[in-house]
């Protein structure tokens, strides 16, 4: 499988605390094995806990870019809330982007305090189907939660990538990569949340 | 470090952070002695550097503040080591106190040599501002260095420490947001062998600026033979065609943005970019023999005009004196902010005519439609369980029962989002690492104009250690009339926990002696107070009995751990915290959920009555107390 555009630019986003990180730099590193050239940008600070977070991997066989996309200029956004995909959108969507999103809502502050409403949850997944050429959604919470864990949903939401075919990375690679830096007791978990994942797309 | 080899093994290519790529770069240079105090984007540094310490024999310790920092990294440079000392933008302010003479000295004889880094944060995604450390290079009289990419920043670095032996005075490296905190592929030179450098420092000789003018004149010396050198510097490069009539110059973030935004528009092989990373002393022939054939210059930088203005500088007085130099003094690119592929696409459409096809008038009209209609922010707030929402909600009930006249100054730390909309809007002034206190102690005063109201500062205890306690000393000694609060949590916890002088081990984690804010402060000779924030009514009544005192500096300390540091700890919540329906008023009230804020209580959009989120409530009970009708109930869990 090879890249569609080139560069390719990908963003993974969510909430602070949901493992955006985790998935883009592994996603990062799998494609540096595969010889193309990336680099990833990221913001972290104020906005660890609760706030809006994004990594943007910029993916080429030519050279490194830099790490931050320009407008609309997003190929495939992952994205562990829904909400945070309608907002990398509001920046970064285009006739020609790919959503998957995680169905599982997290409420900013105001919404639990009443002082602000979250949008429908149906009307919201219309508006990014809406706003996408072709917008995925899988309940990687839910399936987490089912295995125990919901601290694994990233990794459920990574296997749906790769169920859904969307980059040219491997399940075996992505295990690989696992082994290689997650803590062996975890490892297990891990390969079963990849799995189901990738079964609720493939 | 968290790096991984890759198929090609044999060239040693791993994917880093871009703050990793400068360790490996300073390992590969076989730095001796690190030391910093955190802050964002610069913290990684000695985080990482602290992972190599022990194995490879080097010094690498979280100083109490950035000064410190670099007169550690000095003495280990004058002593024939090789130093690093790190920082944020901020952090050089503090520092360069030492800084400005250290270039008039230079590093001694022993053939030391030091580097300095400093992480500016264009656009504050995590700071109070976007100052540019690019001008202090110049102030300083020391020569300044600035990657463009991760893979340079481990290259250049090893380059740092060579020019600092070669030429006897540290070097500025300068690293931005996108640099420190991008990650990308870098291919790794050998490390040396794991040994500790010799120490000699020169017992015989002064190492002192004074005579500060004729060391002035030696610093200028120095500038000049370093200007030579980055004259022909291999970190300078041109891409384009020769004869380009239009030519951009670009320093950091500024060359990948530029080259984007040339590729983008199909102009690679009409204009010219040099990229400049090489910054101080200004590399003044190279950008004069580019000037040239130039028609026209644009300079794409981030945050302020320095290369342009530079730029300017240099042609000024030679036959490229009237080539327009455009940039954001021009008004091409904005004043403030960090440098982006589309600020880079909008200036070259100015100057070009040719613009990139963005998504299309409908796409964008639909996109602008929902998110106008759906998009609502996050907003920041404490995590749940921080105790200091409990201490700036004790604190309001006590500025409340003053009649609402309490001046209350602020710090750095997570207790500044009180100023954000979540939080309580209790500090009236906020400004540097302990500005807290001696903004207080100015405040203090005011009872000799007329003014007499309570003044309260409030810092953290990293902040204590690191800037409040000479303006506490100060305070005291002035007899300013003000409380001082330390809010406690055992923790630096806005820049990812590193170690301070109060929690007991180092930045190794190993023991080491733990100052302790309530005994130091005793020491001082002033009243001390402790209580726990999550007694709420034990601290509003401590901080109303310290503000009734009313004479001299009276101080507060609000102890309570982190919670993310508790849970660590400690994997058992304290409390079942629940919600007695029965008792819940809702709406009529809703004091938990929208003024209190926790992220763990919500409003059940239904009932409108008060609910917890088990999955976010870290049971510390602190809601409890804040419920007018004791709804919120505890239960003890069973350890």
């Amino acid at each position: 499988m090879s890249l569609a555009t080139d560069p390719y630019n990908l963003i993974v986003c969510g909430v602070g605390g949901q493992g955006n990180i985790l998935i883009a730099r592994l996603i990062g590193r799998i494609l540096a094995e595969n010889g193309y050239h990336l680099a990833i940008g990221e913001t972290f600070g104020a906005a660890q806990r609760g706030g809006s977070v994004f990594s943007s991997l910029r993916i080429s066989k030519k050279h490194a870019y830099g790490p931050l996309i320009p407008k609309g200029g997003a190929n495939l956004i992952v994205s562990l809330e829904p909400l945070e995909t309608l907002r990398l959108l509001s920046n970064f969507g285009n006739e020609n982007v790919v959503t998957l999103s995680n169905t599982q809502t997290a409420m900013p502050v105001g919404v639990l305090a009443g002082r602000a409403e979250y949008p429908d949850v149906d009307k919201l997944r219309r508006a990014i189907q809406e706003l996408s050429a072709k917008a995925l959604f899988t309940p990687a919470t839910d399936i987490a939660v089912e295995l125990g864990a919901p601290i694994v949903s990233n990794i459920v939401l990574l296997g749906a990538l790769l169920g859904a075919k969307l980059l040219p990375i491997s399940e075996e690679e992505v295990k690989q990569d696992m082994a290689s830096t997650f803590p062996p007791s975890k490892l297990e978990l891990n390969y079963q949340a990849l799995q189901r994942g990738i079964e609720t797309v493939a | 470090m968290s790096e991984q080899k890759t198929k090609t093994a044999e060239t040693q290519k791993v994917f880093l952070l871009g703050n990793e790529a400068l360790v490996r770069g300073a390992l590969e240079a076989g730095v001796d002695y690190a030391s910093a105090y955190p802050g964002t984007p610069s913290s990684e540094i000695i985080e990482r550097l602290s992972h190599e310490a022990k194995k490879r024999g080097i010094h690498v310790e979280w100083s109490s503040n950035e000064k410190v920092a670099c007169e550690g990294a000095g003495a280990a440079a004058v002593a024939g080591l090789g130093s690093l000392a790190a920082m944020k933008n901020a952090g050089l302010a503090v520092a360069l106190d030492f800084l400005t003479h250290c270039s008039l000295t230079g590093l001694g004889d022993q053939g030391g040599s030091m580097v300095v880094v400093v992480c500016d944060d264009p656009d504050a995604h995590s700071s109070g501002d976007e100052t540019d450390s690019r001008w202090q290079a110049r102030f300083a009289y020391a020569p300044m260095l600035e990657p463009t990419n991760v893979a340079e920043a481990r290259e250049m670095i090893r380059y740092c420490f060579d020019l600092s032996r070669e030429y006897d005075c540290y070097v500025f490296l300068r690293s931005y947001t996108r640099l420190s905190h991008g990650s990308s592929i870098v291919e790794l030179g050998p490390l040396p062998e794991a040994k500790k450098g010799q120490a000699h420092p020169d017992c015989s000789a002064a190492v002192n600026p004074y005579l500060g003018k004729v060391h002035h004149v030696m610093a200028l010396e120095r500038l000049a033979k370093i200007k030579e050198v980055f004259e022909t510097s291999k970190f300078n490069e041109y891409f384009g065609p020769e004869d380009a009539e239009l030519l951009v110059i670009a320093s950091g973030n500024g060359v990948s943005c530029g080259r984007e935004a040339l590729e983008m528009l199909g102009l690679e092989d009409q204009v010219g970019l040099l990229k400049l990373a090489t910054l101080w002393p200004f590399p003044t022939e190279l950008v004069r023999a580019r000037a040239k054939q130039a028609k026209q210059i644009l300079v794409l930088e981030e945050v302020d005009p320095v290369v342009e203005v530079l730029v300017k500088d240099a042609l000024n007085g030679t036959e490229a004196a009237s080539v327009p130099v455009l940039g954001k003094e021009s008004g091409h690119v904005p004043m403030a902010g960090e440098i982006t592929p589309d600020r880079a696409l909008d200036a070259l459409g100015k100057l070009t005519g040719k613009t990139h096809q963005g998504p299309g008038e409908a796409y964008q009209a639909k996109l602008k439609q929902i998110t106008d209609e759906m998009l609502i922010s996050r907003g920041l707030t404490w995590c749940p369980g921080c105790p200091h929402r409990a201490s700036f909600w004790a604190l309001d009930k006590a500025v409340k029962a003053e009649g609402g006249e309490v001046y209350v100054t602020g710090d750095i730390g997570c207790y500044t989002l009180d100023v954000f909309p979540e939080g309580k809007c209790q500090m009236n002034m906020l400004h540097a690492m302990g500005s807290s206190i001696g903004l207080a102690s100015g405040l203090g005063q005011m009872h000799k104009f007329g003014w007499d109201k309570p003044v309260v500062s409030i810092c953290g205890d990293s902040t204590f250690y690191h800037a409040v306690l000479p303006g506490l000393v100060s305070a005291i000694y002035n007899q300013a009339n003000l409380v001082h609060v330390v809010l406690d949590n055992s923790a630096t916890a806005m820049t990812g926990f590193q170690a301070h002088a109060g929690v007991g081990y180092n930045a190794m984690g190993e023991a080491a002696p733990k100052i302790d804010v309530v005994k130091l402060c005793e020491a001082l000779g002033v009243p001390v107070t402790v209580a726990d924030p999550f007694d709420i009514r034990g601290a509003t009544k401590a901080l109303r009995g310290v503000m009734a005192e009313g004479q001299g500096v009276r101080i507060l300390v609000l102890r309570r751990a982190c919670e993310l540091v508790r849970m660590k700890a400690d994997k058992n919540k304290p409390y079942k915290v629940v919600v007695n329906q029965d008792k819940c008023k809702g709406e009529e009230c809703g004091t938990c959920y929208s003024k209190f804020r926790c992220p763990a209580l919500l409003k059940d959009p239904v009932t409108g009555k008060a609910s917890i989120r088990e999955d976010a409530c870290p049971g510390c009970g602190a809601c409890a107390s804040v419920c007018p009708f004791k709804a919120i109930e505890i239960q003890e869990v069973a350890k």
